[in-house]
């Protein structure tokens, strides 16, 4: 016995050297799930059992069920639209007014002394804590949802745009020059590149910040958006749909983020190979 | 400082001509009057020891310097290649190479000069993806594709490894020989000034301090006495000791 492990030992060292690395990250992968179906079929069960009260928290299996009904009957689509809809339309007013912004401030001296000083003092406001603020400004309906959702991804988009166009190295653009590029080409080929990487972090952090801005802005006196089926499910103790909405916002926090991250990888293929070397 | 680049070119006259350039930054006087003229065909290598403001003067030869002042002319094309490749990392080699390059026939002109540096098959390729060596090679190609009559050489293989540095020297003696441009090296290395140039120049206290023929023929090697007696005499002069 001790004799064949002796001679066998050998062989199996040299076989398993190129497999290991191979093998063991599916093998990763897989544990990485274990927790999380663990911890979602202990809910399934624990709420099954009647351990969990079904008013407090339903069963991930009912919370399903609920989801599929209200996809069927339509109410979940309208207001999945409605809320889309707000934060793509305060998105591209704060995002692109923070663009244009954070390119003055970066690219000009004058602007950086014009416009940066009360966008750094602005920062320090919370800009969820505004919400008494807007409503006396705007009132309770769509401009105050959307101006929530455009000051959230404001801060973001001006920071990042502004960081980007200022970390570019000068040495690059001064090369440009020798290179005859005027100043506009220079713009195109050096200076926007060059800030991409950055402005795609912005606009990530500002899309978390629009969903965050969105669940507490439609928490005001809406009739319609996820925030408000789930408001008006917590009156009639509907847990299931409360649970529900939170999944909502959820997977489209993680679906923008997943959209996101494939157009970087596609328009940031240069720095692929960065990370290859 | 008034810097001007003639389109066309008479034999007779020189490539580039500098006169009386002063570069201080605030109290610390760098460059104190420097006159300076490069025939066409001609290298000229420019030695210092480090902070004697060579790289200065070659920044305002190539334009780069608004606060300079005197008076730069350069009749005809000039073409920088610095110490850093400077290759823009999110275009291709062959983008970097025709970056901001007119006139007919690029791609042609593009190929041709990767081809001349030997990187005739990595036009596709990012920066990243090169050796130390080979983006110094592509940066060699970008300022050749531009046809240029002076080429501007700011320290261009001293962040190189010592053999990578010996081919780039004879790799920019072939390029030499077959285009003929005019070029001002900037050095701090002795052998590769009498490598490669036809006059050294030596930059101190502020200004050109010695004026030195390399009459050394086109084949050179350090093993030559009269190669090892220049030596000695412009590290003598640049105040190493040689013995």
């Amino acid at each position: 016995m001790s004799r064949t492990t002796l001679v066998e030992a050998p062989d199996e060292v040299t076989a398993a050297v190129p497999v290991v690395p191979l093998r063991q990250r599916p093998a990763r992968r897989w544990r990485r799930v274990v927790s999380p179906v663990a911890l979602v079929l202990g809910w399934e069960l624990a709420a099954r059992t009647g351990l969990l009260a079904a008013e407090k928290l339903p069963a991930p299996s009912d919370v399903l069920a609920t989801g599929a009904r209200l996809s069927r009957d339509g109410t979940l689509g309208i207001h999945l639209l409605d809320s889309l809809t707000r934060a793509g339309a305060g998105l591209l007013i704060g995002g692109l007014l923070a663009l244009v912004l954070g390119t003055v401030a970066g690219l000009l001296r004058l602007g950086d002394d014009l416009v940066d000083p009360p966008v750094q003092m602005a920062r320090m406001l919370p800009h969820l804590g505004l919400v008494p603020l807007l409503i006396i400004w705007v009132g309770i309906g769509e401009s105050l949802k959307i101006s929530l959702v455009a000051l959230g991804a404001f801060f973001p988009i001006y920071f990042n745009t502004y960081a980007g166009i200022r970390d570019i190295d000068e040495r690059l653009v001064e090369a440009a020059r020798t290179c005859g590029l005027g100043q506009a080409a220079r713009l195109r080929h050096v200076v926007l590149p060059g800030a991409l990487p950055s402005l795609f972090l912005g606009l990530r952090l500002a899309i978390g910040a629009a969903w965050l801005s969105l669940v507490v802005g439609e928490q005001v006196n809406a009739q319609t958006g996820i925030g408000f089926l789930m408001m008006e499910a917590r009156e009639f103790s509907q847990t299931d749909v409360v649970v529900l909405g939170l999944l909502v916002y959820a997977l489209l926090g993680l679906i923008s983020d997943s959209a996101l991250r494939v157009l970087e990888r596609r328009m940031l293929t240069w720095r692929r190979g960065l990370r290859a070397t | 400082m008034a810097s001007r680049t003639a389109g066309h070119l008479n034999g007779a006259e020189p490539v580039l001509t500098a006169h009386a350039v002063r570069r201080a930054f605030g109290p610390t006087v760098v460059l104190a009057g420097v006159d300076l003229t490069i025939a066409r065909g001609e290298v000229v290598a420019l030695l210092g020891g480090s902070g004697s403001g060579k790289s200065t003067l070659l920044r305002i030869l190539a334009g780069l310097d608004g606060e300079a002042s005197g008076t730069s002319v350069v009749r005809g094309t000039a073409a920088v290649v610095f110490q850093e490749h400077r290759l823009l990392p999110w275009k291709r080699v062959a983008e970097n190479v025709g970056l901001g390059l007119s006139g007919a026939d690029g791609p042609g002109r593009i190929r041709r000069a990767l081809a001349e540096v030997g990187l005739a098959e990595r036009d596709r390729a990012w920066p990243a993806e090169l050796s130390g060596g080979q983006a110094q090679r592509v940066a060699v190609a970008r300022a050749l594709v531009r046809e240029p009559d002076l080429l501007l050489l700011d320290e261009p293989f001293g962040a190189l490894d010592a053999l990578t540095r010996l081919r780039m020297q004879i790799l920019l003696r072939r390029l030499r020989a077959e285009h003929g441009f005019a070029a001002l090296l900037v050095t701090h290395d002795v052998e590769e000034a009498l490598l490669l140039a036809d006059r050294i120049l030596l930059l101190d206290d502020c200004r050109i301090a010695a004026e030195l023929p390399v009459d050394l023929g086109p084949t050179r090697t350090p093993d030559d006495p009269a190669f090892g007696a220049l030596r000695r005499h412009l590290l003598d002069r640049l105040g190493v000791p040689t013995t």
